[in-house]
C-alpha cells in the first residue's frame, strides 16, 4: 500500500509513471486522498511540497520539474538546488519534467526565468520540506531541532543523541505539505553544491548514442505521417491525386481533411517520399507584403493600441526647448528558430484519451491547445516532454504534436509526426519584423534632455500560437497573435530628464510570430544601444563613458559592470569613429550594456569587428561580456548559455533573414537561410560576476540583447558608417559605407 | 530487398522496402543506432555524418544501396571497449553540447581530421568543421574539445 514507485524515464516515456503514495507526515485520512494512479492522485498545484519533491525509501529524490531542459542545463542546476537544500547528495536527484499529469505548470520554460521563477519555486519546496523533516527528527530523538545537522539525508543529533535517515521518516510517502513561503532556506554561506561548477548528466549519453531525444522515441504500433503544406500561406487544396503515391513502398493512406493533407505510411523514408512526391493542386494565395517593401508596409500596418513603456518628463518640451535633435530609424528582420532537428512528435488516443509526447517548451499550454483544437476536456489530454533538439522559443514542436494529434485520432493508431527541414524553416512561427524611430535632443553644454521612440511591432504577449494543423482543418484555434514579452526593453533605465518610450501595437504582422529567443529585448536593445551610440559620436564622447555617465549612480552593480567591461576589454577612452581609419580592412571596437527588462540580470558587452571596406564583409573577432546574474547557480551552465547567446545573435545580426514572396516563405534551407559556421566564430572572453547572497537572475536571454548593437557601433567605430538595419549583410554595409 | 552493410565492425543484413531509403533510415530504424540524426535531409548540416570508409559523409542523402562493401562507422562505433574514445570524453570533458543533436555529427567530422592529422591548428579546425552547423553555438566548446583531445 505504501509503494512509491519511483517511476523510470521509460515508464515516463511508456506514459505510465509513479504510482502508489500513502502514509505521510500527517493523518492517514488526510493522506488518503491521494492514494492511487499518480495520473489521477498526484498533487500538482503548486502550493503543494509533494507537486516538486518525493523521497523514496532508499533516499532517492525525484524533482517532479515544471519547467523543462531545452538543452540548456537547466535540470542539472534544478537538481543542484534541490540537493543543496534537502542536504543529500547530487546524484540521488533525479528529475522529472514537463509531464502534465505529473508536473506543475509553472509555465512555459521561456523568458530566462528557469532559475530565477521556477527553480525559486523548487527551492521553497525543498526548504519546506526539509523543514519539516527536521522537526519529525527533533520529535523522534527527542532532542530541540536546532540541535539537528542535515548530510547526505541523514538527519544527526549535535549532541550523540542519535540519528535518522530522510528515508526513514518519510520514505515512499506523501508530505501532505503545503510550501510554506516562509520556510527558511539555506544560508548561501553554507553552500556546498549551488555555485560550483558542475557537470550535466545528460552530455555524455549524447555523445555515446545512448540519449533519447523526441526524434529516437517510438511507441509499439505506431505509424508515420508526414503533412502536405500548401505552397502558399491561405492556399486551398483543389485536388489530390492519390495514384501518385500508391506505388511508394510503406504507404497506408492519404488524409485529407479540409486543408489539412497528410500521408500516413509504414516508415519514415516512406512518409518522406510520400509528402514530396504525391500531386496537388491548390488556389493561388497572396496574403505577404512584397518583401522588398517590407519596412513601409511594417509603418502602414494600422495601429490597434499604443503602450507607452515609459513616459518621464515631457519630451515634446524639451525637443521644442532648442538644443540639436537626432533621430535615427532601425529595423530588424524576421528570424526563425532554425532548431538543428526539426519539430516531431507522437500521439495516442486510448480510450477516448489523447497522449502526445513532444518537445514543447509548455506542455501544459499545450494540452490546453490540442484539447481545443480537439473539443476534448484539457483532463482527458497528457503532453509528455521528451527532450527535442533546441527550439529557442516556440518553434514547431506544438504543430508537430497538433499534426500527430489529428492523424492518430483519424487512423485510431499512434502516429509519429517528423518534420521536414522545408516544414521547420516554412512554417514554424517566426520573429516578426520589428521598425523602430528614435529620437534624442541634445543641449548646448552636451547633456541629453530628451529621448523619444517608437517601436512598430504586432499587437499580443505571450500566450499561445496557433495551431497550423487547427487552422488548416479549420478547427478551433484561440486567434490571437502571441509574439511574446516583446515590448520589453522598449523602455531604457539611463537617467536623461525627458523620456517617452511608445509601442505602436500593429493589428498583423506578415507571419505567425512567435517568441525566439530574447524576444523585442533584442531588437529593441539593438535600436536603443545603437542610438545611444549615435548620441556619443554626436557629442564626440566615449560610448562607455556616456554609458556611465546616465546610469542611476545609486545602481552599483550596473556601474561595476560597466567598469569591468571597460578593463577586460581593455577600453581605450575615445569617441568614435576611430581616427585612423586607412586601408581596406579596418577594425573596430563596440559596446553596449543592459540591465535586462530594466529589473535583472546585467551584462556589458564589447565587440572587436573587422570591415572589408571593399566588399562590406563584417567578421566578429573578439567579444568580451561581463555578466551578473546574481547568484550563479552552475557557473559551467551560466558560461554555455553565454557562449550560446553571443555565437547565435552574431549568426542572427551579421546573416539571418527569411525570405519570402507574396505567398510563402522561400528560404527553406540552409543554403537560402545561411547561419554562423566554424570560420565565422569570434574568440569570446566571459567574466561572470557571483554574487551568492543575491537572488538568481535569468542568462539564457540577456546577453543575445547586446550582440547586435555592439557589432553595429564596432561598424561605425571601424568604419564611420552606421548600419541600421539587422542582419548587416555585406551590401548593407558597403552601401552605408559609400554614403558616408 | 535485402542489402548487406559493414556496420560498426559487424556485418549486418537488413530488409529495405524501398531501394531508394538513405543510409540514414536504414541505421536509424532498422539497426536502432541514435548516432546518425536526421536534422535536414539534404546534406546541408552534418546531423547524419558517419565515417564511410573512414570519410565521413551525409548519410541522409545517400541511398543505403549505394554504400556496397564499404565500412559504415557511426557514433557508437568510434567507442572502445565500450567506453568513449578519446575525441568522445574530450567532448564530455568540455561539456561540448547544449542540446547536442549536432553533435554526433560533429564527433564524426572532428574524427575524421584527427583520424589524417592528430594535431591540428585552429585554422585547420574551424576548415575541416565548416559544413557542420550548431544552432546552440556550441562552436567555441567543440574547438576546444578537439584541440583537448588533439593534444591528450
Amino acid at each position: 500500500m505504501n509503494l512509491h514507485l519511483k517511476p523510470s524515464r521509460r515508464d515516463i516515456l511508456k506514459g505510465t509513471g509513479a504510482l502508489v503514495v500513502a502514509f505521510s507526515l500527517t493523518p492517514p485520512s488526510e493522506a488518503l486522498a491521494f492514494v492511487g494512479d499518480a495520473a489521477l492522485g498526484k498533487p500538482v498545484t503548486l502550493d503543494q511540497v509533494d507537486t516538486f519533491l518525493a523521497i523514496d525509501d532508499k533516499g532517492m529524490v525525484t524533482l517532479y520539474s515544471g519547467k523543462v531542459d531545452l538543452g540548456t542545463g537547466i535540470r542539472i542546476g534544478l537538481q543542484q538546488i534541490v540537493a543543496e537544500e534537502l542536504d543529500v547528495p547530487l546524484a540521488n536527484v533525479d528529475t522529472i519534467e514537463g509531464d502534465t499529469a505529473l508536473t506543475p505548470d509553472q509555465g512555459p520554460t521561456y523568458g530566462s526565468l528557469s532559475i530565477q521563477a521556477g527553480g525559486m519555486q523548487i527551492r521553497q519546496a525543498a526548504a519546506t520540506a526539509r523543514s519539516a523533516l527536521l522537526d519529525q527528527a527533533a520529535q523522534r530523538l527527542g532532542v530541540a531541532k536546532e540541535e539537528l545537522t542535515v548530510s547526505d539525508g541523514v538527519i544527526t543529533a549535535k549532541s550523540g543523541a542519535g540519528k535518522v535517515a530522510y528515508a526513514e521518516l518519510i520514505g515512499g510517502k506523501n508530505f501532505m505539505l503545503k510550501v510554506d513561503p516562509a520556510a527558511p532556506a539555506k544560508n548561501p554561506a553554507d553552500y556546498k553544491i549551488v555555485g560550483k561548477p558542475t557537470a550535466r548528466r545528460d552530455i555524455p549519453e549524447k555523445l555515446t548514442g545512448k540519449f533519447t531525444y523526441m526524434q529516437d522515441f517510438r511507441v509499439p504500433g505506431m505509424l508515420h505521417g508526414s503533412v502536405v503544406r500548401p505552397p502558399a500561406i491561405g492556399a486551398t487544396l483543389q485536388s489530390v491525386d492519390e495514384s501518385s503515391v500508391k506505388d511508394i513502398p510503406g504507404i497506408v493512406k492519404v488524409i485529407r481533411d479540409g486543408n489539412f493533407l497528410a500521408v500516413v505510411t509504414e516508415t519514415e523514408w516512406a512518409a518522406v517520399r510520400a509528402a514530396r512526391e504525391i500531386k496537388t493542386t491548390w488556389s493561388k494565395s497572396e496574403t505577404l507584403p512584397d518583401q522588398a517593401k517590407l519596412w513601409e508596409h511594417v509603418r502602414s500596418t494600422r495601429i490597434v493600441k499604443d503602450d507607452v513603456t515609459s513616459n518621464v518628463g515631457d519630451t515634446a518640451a524639451a525637443m521644442a526647448a532648442g538644443g540639436k535633435t537626432i533621430k535615427a530609424t532601425y529595423d530588424f528582420a524576421i528570424h526563425t528558430h532554425g532548431s538543428i532537428g526539426p519539430s516531431c512528435a507522437i500521439a495516442e488516443f486510448k480510450d477516448g484519451k489523447l497522449t502526445c509526447w513532444s518537445a514543447s517548451q509548455a506542455t501544459h499550454n499545450l494540452r490546453k491547445q490540442l484539447a481545443m483544437m480537439m473539443k476534448m476536456q484539457d483532463a482527458d489530454v497528457r503532453c509528455i516532454y521528451v527532450d527535442g533538439a533546441g527550439c529557442y522559443g516556440r518553434n514547431g514542436h506544438e504543430d508537430a504534436a497538433a499534426d500527430a494529434t489529428l492523424l492518430a485520432k483519424i487512423m485510431d493508431k499512434p502516429v509519429r509526426v517528423q518534420w521536414s527541414r522545408a516544414d521547420e524553416h516554412g512554417w514554424d512561427p517566426k520573429g516578426p519584423p520589428t521598425l523602430i524611430d528614435l529620437r534624442a535632443n541634445i543641449d548646448a553644454s552636451g547633456n541629453v534632455t530628451a529621448w523619444e521612440s517608437e517601436f512598430f511591432i504586432p499587437q499580443g504577449a505571450a500566450g499561445m500560437v496557433d495551431l497550423v494543423a487547427a487552422t488548416l482543418s479549420d478547427r478551433p484555434v484561440v486567434g490571437k497573435l502571441a509574439p511574446g514579452g516583446i515590448v520589453n526593453d522598449s523602455a531604457i533605465g539611463y537617467k536623461f530628464p525627458n523620456i517617452k518610450t511608445v509601442c505602436h501595437r500593429l493589428e498583423t504582422t506578415p507571419f505567425r510570430p512567435s517568441w525566439i529567443r530574447t524576444p523585442g529585448r533584442m531588437q529593441n536593445t539593438f535600436a536603443n544601444e545603437s542610438f545611444l551610440d549615435e548620441i556619443a559620436a554626436s557629442l564626440k564622447a566615449d560610448p562607455l563613458e556616456l554609458r556611465v555617465k546616465y546610469t542611476d549612480p545609486a545602481d552599483k552593480r550596473g556601474l561595476e559592470v560597466l567598469d569591468r567591461l571597460a578593463k577586460v576589454a581593455k577600453w581605450e577612452k575615445r569617441a568614435s569613429p576611430r581616427k585612423d581609419i586607412k586601408g581596406n580592412v579596418v577594425t573596430g571596437r563596440g559596446v553596449s550594456y543592459v540591465k535586462y527588462e530594466l529589473v535583472r540580470t546585467y551584462v556589458g558587452l564589447v565587440a572587436d569587428v573587422e570591415v572589408d571596406r571593399t566588399s562590406g564583409d563584417v567578421r566578429v573577432k573578439k567579444v568580451y561580456v561581463v555578466h551578473d546574474c546574481g547568484q550563479i547557480i552552475n557557473p559551467n551552465g551560466v558560461r554555455a548559455q553565454i557562449e550560446g547567446n553571443v555565437i547565435q545573435t552574431v549568426s542572427r545580426a551579421l546573416k539571418e533573414e527569411i525570405m519570402f514572396d507574396r505567398g510563402m516563405v522561400t528560404s527553406l534551407d540552409w543554403a537560402s537561410y545561411p547561419i554562423l559556421r566554424f570560420s565565422e566564430l569570434p574568440e569570446l572572453v566571459i567574466e561572470l560576476i557571483d554574487r551568492p547572497t543575491e537572488k538568481p537572475w535569468g542568462a539564457g536571454e540577456p546577453t543575445a540583447a547586446l550582440v547586435s548593437c555592439a557589432i553595429s557601433n564596432a561598424i561605425f567605430d571601424a568604419t564611420g558608417a552606421r548600419v541600421r538595419s539587422v542582419p548587416f549583410k555585406p551590401e548593407k554595409v558597403k552601401a552605408a559605407i559609400q554614403s558616408i | 530487398m535485402k542489402v548487406s552493410l559493414h556496420v560498426n565492425g559487424k556485418t549486418e543484413e537488413v530488409d529495405v522496402a524501398d531501394s531508394s531509403t538513405p543510409l540514414l533510415y536504414v541505421l536509424r530504424d532498422n539497426l536502432k543506432l541514435r548516432g546518425p540524426r536526421f536534422g535536414c535531409g539534404l546534406g546541408q548540416c552534418g546531423a547524419c555524418m558517419v565515417h564511410i570508409d573512414g570519410r565521413a559523409t551525409f548519410s541522409c542523402v545517400l541511398p543505403v544501396t549505394a554504400v556496397g562493401d564499404r565500412k559504415v562507422t557511426t557514433l557508437e562505433g568510434l567507442m572502445e571497449g565500450g567506453k568513449p574514445n578519446k575525441l568522445q570524453q574530450a567532448f564530455i570533458d568540455e561539456e561540448a553540447a547544449q542540446c547536442g543533436y549536432c553533435i554526433s555529427g560533429m564527433v564524426m567530422q572532428a574524427q575524421a581530421l584527427l583520424n589524417k592529422t592528430p594535431n591540428p591548428t585552429d585554422e585547420e579546425i574551424r576548415r575541416h568543421m565548416e559544413p557542420n552547423l550548431c544552432r546552440c553555438g556550441t562552436h567555441v566548446a567543440i574547438m576546444r574539445a578537439i584541440k583537448r583531445a588533439a593534444v591528450a
